[in-house]
């Protein structure tokens, strides 16, 4: 058994009063591919952005264990340094901050946080030349605002390409298939295979099966009403597909 | 004693001593100021239009006022030192009270440009002063007849019909005094027809040990098809006052743009009347305010659609931090006349603390129905959304927020017509949010080694 990634236990939290998830528990190693899929409203963003350290969020119990470290201790900026990504179900426009101010200040933080010195101007655009063609994002938008006037495939595109530079451990991909028509799903896809290694692991969080036909996921996981209530291989996904939610809905209110 | 009878006072006792040592136009000037103020009081606080800020309150301290003119004794040359360059500018200094032209000023100004002292022009050129000085400003505006009353010096910028200067004119205003200070300027611009200039003006305080105040009137005049732009950079400190008011004329075709950047000051209260009287003008109004410790920024705008097919762009924004505050009065008037008219205005703010303050109210006056207007004021707290995405992605939350106001400014600067300007301002302001101390030095506008002669 190899070591664990990221282990959540019982984890519960409320927003403004109200508890979305109650107890969540998920085990995840290098390596995977987990998808978690469920109907709306069953606490799906909720996970990624409490992960994430979204302060709108309060955590009320249970606790995380991120290769060893205190998750929940740590403010969004220190998670993101430890290696956790989340790309946004809605990438927010930042006008006035341009694409290259905005990942030299992610990048040069997070080599500060490891007491690497700050990359020059000439070793950053190298990088970021290099990352670009991951997701195959225009030159052009790198030199624009953050999202601002981006398309939505071209946000997507810009999420999986900011992956792409932070080079994360554990990656979680909030409805990144929302939005895009068939091509841009295939471009964001292929950028999240090419970033895969046997030592990082990814979230992906859907609605749909159609997404896992590009991101093979190794368990699939089904949400509902704050709680993961079932969990299985690929064939879950394609079972939800045929069958919808609404039996397992019936399983779970009845019990 | 209200604050303006100290300054009638001192006028009527020193009446002498002041005319001996000024030109006979600004003496009639003077005269006619006086006259004028029989009567009047300064604004206060909570009166119409000046709901934030006391002239009366600013213009209330004892400060010296340099009566006899003598030479202050001040080593501009020492302290003023901007090394940067990438601007290349035609330079005057105005230091306390008094204009000096530096080297860079006389080369290569095309024939019939003036660029020079109010008290020389007023001299030599009497007929500019003449047909000019106090014409748009009225003397019915206590504020304005106190200014006319005690002016000491300024500048006057005169671009003949067809000119077109290749190079901004820049003036350095800098405070400097081993007492606290009172200085009374004026600007004086005239752009003729087809004519183009642009002017950098930057406020400087040399310490932060006195108080100072500025009293300034600045009148523009332009001509037919006429182009002039005005970038006024206040980066003084927190002891110095400024009451700024600039009226300007527009004729037809012409294309103004005022940008005033308050960055760093005590109180500033900054009036802006500018009169479109011919068809087809642009107007581009900007300002920027950023405010920390106890700063006080307020910017009064008036603009008067007289003439057809004219268009108006009113930008305002501000930062507030710590305690300080803010207020934004600005009013579009489109005359019965006046159609075809397209005016927009927009006052933007961001309280970066809880117990900054801003005060807005934007007005829109319209008499005719064939308009295109708007108007839109906005008072809040960064994005916390941005906030929040930012950090997702490493960027600290101290630097987000830096990042977030600085870009909350980019548009501001964007309406700069002067692209070396634009780059020098993002730095600034990129400073000036960092909370760097700015020196001179760091500001690089353009002052290479110019240095008063």
């Amino acid at each position: 058994m190899k070591d664990i990634l990221l282990e959540v236990k019982n984890l519960h939290a409320n927003i403004n009063g109200k508890e979305i998830l109650k107890g969540i528990n998920l085990t995840i190693r290098p390596g995977e591919v987990h998808a978690i899929m469920g109907p709306n409203g069953s606490g799906k963003s909720t996970l990624s952005s409490v992960l994430a350290g979204n302060p709108t969020f309060t955590v009320t119990e249970g606790e995380v264990d991120f290769h060893g470290v205190d998750l929940l201790s740590l403010s969004p900026e220190d998670r993101s340094h430890e290696g956790l990504f989340l790309s946004f179900q809605y990438p927010v426009e930042i006008p006035g901050v341009s694409m290259v101010n905005f990942m030299r200040a992610a990048i040069n933080e997070k080599r500060k946080y490891f007491d690497q010195p700050a990359l020059s101007a000439s070793e950053f655009l190298k990088l970021m030349r290099q990352k670009r063609e991951v997701v195959e994002l225009d030159n052009k938008l790198a030199s624009r605002s953050v999202n601002e006037g981006f398309s939505g495939g071209e946000k997507k595109r810009n999420e999986i390409f900011q992956m792409a530079m932070l080079e994360p451990r554990l990656s979680i991909l909030d409805e990144t298939d929302s939005g895009l028509d068939i091509d841009a799903l295939r471009v964001v896809a292929g950028g999240v295979n090419k970033l895969k290694t046997a030592d990082n692991a990814t979230i992906v969080i859907t609605h749909y099966q159609r997404l896992l036909d590009y991101i093979k996921p190794d368990f699939v996981h089904v949400l509902y009403k704050g709680r993961i209530v079932r969990t299985g291989g690929p064939e879950l996904a394609l079972e939800l597909e045929e069958k919808g939610y609404d039996w397992i809905k019936q399983e779970i209110d009845n019990q | 004693m209200s604050a303006l009878k100290q300054y009638i006072d001192l006028y009527t006792q020193h009446r002498d001593a002041i005319h001996s040592r000024s030109p006979q136009l600004l003496n009639d000037l003077r005269d006619k100021a006086l006259a004028a103020l029989n009567g009047k009081r300064l604004p206060r606080k909570g009166e119409e239009g000046f709901e934030k800020t006391s002239i009366n309150e600013m213009f209330a301290p004892d400060y010296g006022v340099n009566i006899n003119r003598m030479n202050i004794p001040v080593n501009v040359a020492a302290s003023f030192r901007c090394d940067v360059p990438n601007m290349s500018t035609w330079m005057s200094f105005i230091v306390n009270d008094k204009f000096y032209a530096s080297s860079t000023a006389r080369i290569n100004m095309p024939e019939g440009v003036i660029v020079d002292s109010l008290e020389n022009v007023a001299a030599n050129q009497p007929h500019i002063i003449e047909a000019y000085l106090g014409k748009i400003a009225p003397l019915d505006n206590a504020s304005v007849a106190l200014n006319s009353l005690l002016v000491q010096d300024g500048i006057v910028v005169y671009v003949p019909r067809g000119v077109k200067l290749e190079k901004p004119l820049q003036l350095v205003n800098i405070f400097s005094s081993p007492i606290d200070l009172m200085v009374v300027r004026r600007m004086l611009i005239i752009v003729e027809d087809n004519a183009q200039a642009q002017l950098l003006v930057c406020d400087h305080t040399q310490d932060n040990e006195h108080r100072y105040l500025a009293s300034q009137v600045v009148e523009i005049f332009m001509g037919e098809n006429a182009q002039f732009d005005l970038y006024d950079i206040e980066e003084s400190s927190a002891m110095t006052s400024r009451y700024s008011q600039l009226f300007a004329r527009q004729q037809a075709g012409s294309n103004l743009l005022v940008n005033g950047m308050s960055l760093i000051a005590g109180t500033t209260r900054n009036d802006y009347d500018i009169e479109i009287d011919g068809d087809n003008c642009d107007t581009t109004l900007a300002g920027m305010a950023i405010g920390s410790g106890k700063q006080h920024v307020d910017n009064s705008s008036n603009v008067k659609h007289r003439s057809s097919h004219c268009r108006s762009n009113q930008l305002f924004k501000y930062v507030l931090d710590d305690e300080s505050t803010g207020a934004f009065e600005g009013s579009i008037l489109v005359a019965p006349g006046a159609t075809y008219t397209e005016a927009y205005q927009n006052n933007r703010n961001l309280l970066a603390s809880t117990s900054s303050r801003m005060h807005t109210k934007p007005q829109l006056i319209i008499y005719n129905d064939e308009v295109k207007c708007s108007h839109g004021a906005t008072t809040g707290q960064l994005d916390q959304q941005a906030l929040f995405y930012m950090r997702a992605r490493g960027i600290s939350e101290k630097e987000a927020r830096l990042m977030l106001m600085q870009a909350f400014m980019a548009d501001v600067i964007d309406t700069v017509r002067m692209e070396g300007l634009r780059d020098r301002l993002r730095h600034l302001v990129e400073k000036r949010f960092y909370g760097q101390q700015m020196l001179c030095a760091d500001c690089g506008i353009s002052c290479h080694d110019s240095k008063p002669e």
